[in-house]
């Protein structure tokens, strides 16, 4: 039961994380600024949904499962990869419009 | 009604309402990059779902997928990120 309770507030936690990425994406006025966004989800929303599952599958089996963790990992090393790409895309832009 | 399967739902609901959200960013980004980083976006959240799925339906041939999905989340944005840098760089 504590274990269930366990997951379900991490679930509800990357749920809140998810929609305030969205929104920052949304609401957010720059570029630069929107680029922050999408980190949220990428990190903590992953890490707790990862947690989550990595809970529920280690109490229902009865033994460690921690495939999940392998996914937190991946993005862990693309993810910052990806955003260094289109960040330095992004500044060629803005200094060729300012030239 | 279970208490993980409601927490579940709305988790989902919730995954569904920023993936709308980003949508709207994707249509309307007024440049090229931003759609780029709200398609990622959309990725990392299609990813979570198929993670929460995998709790729903307790079964572990969902954890394949989710990290297809971010192999291949990475692919679509870098690639998209490398040739908008070098467009930019070649005009």
């Amino acid at each position: 039961m504590i274990v269930q309770l366990l997951v379900a507030a991490l679930l509800l936690a990357s749920a809140v994380l998810v929609l305030a990425a969205a929104f920052g994406l949304w609401r957010l006025d720059d570029f630069f600024l929107r680029m922050h966004a999408p980190a949220l989800a990428n990190t903590l929303a992953s890490w707790a949904v990862a947690l989550a599952s990595i809970l529920y599958f280690s109490t229902g089996s009865g033994r460690p499962v921690l495939h999940q963790w392998v996914i937190v990992i991946v993005l862990a090393i693309t993810v910052p990869v990806a955003s260094g790409i289109v960040a330095r895309a992004a500044l060629f832009q803005l200094r060729k419009d300012r030239l | 009604m279970n208490l993980l399967d409601a927490v579940i739902a709305v988790t989902l609901g919730a995954y569904c309402l920023a993936m709308i959200v980003a949508l709207a960013r994707v249509l309307r980004g007024p440049r090229a990059l931003d759609r780029v980083v709200a398609f990622d976006f959309l990725f990392t959240v299609a990813l979570l779902g198929v993670l929460v799925l995998a709790i729903r339906y307790d079964s572990s041939a969902y954890f394949d997928a989710a990290l297809l999905m971010a192999v291949f989340g990475f692919i679509g944005s870098a690639a998209l990120g490398k040739f908008l840098l070098r467009g930019e760089v070649i005009e």
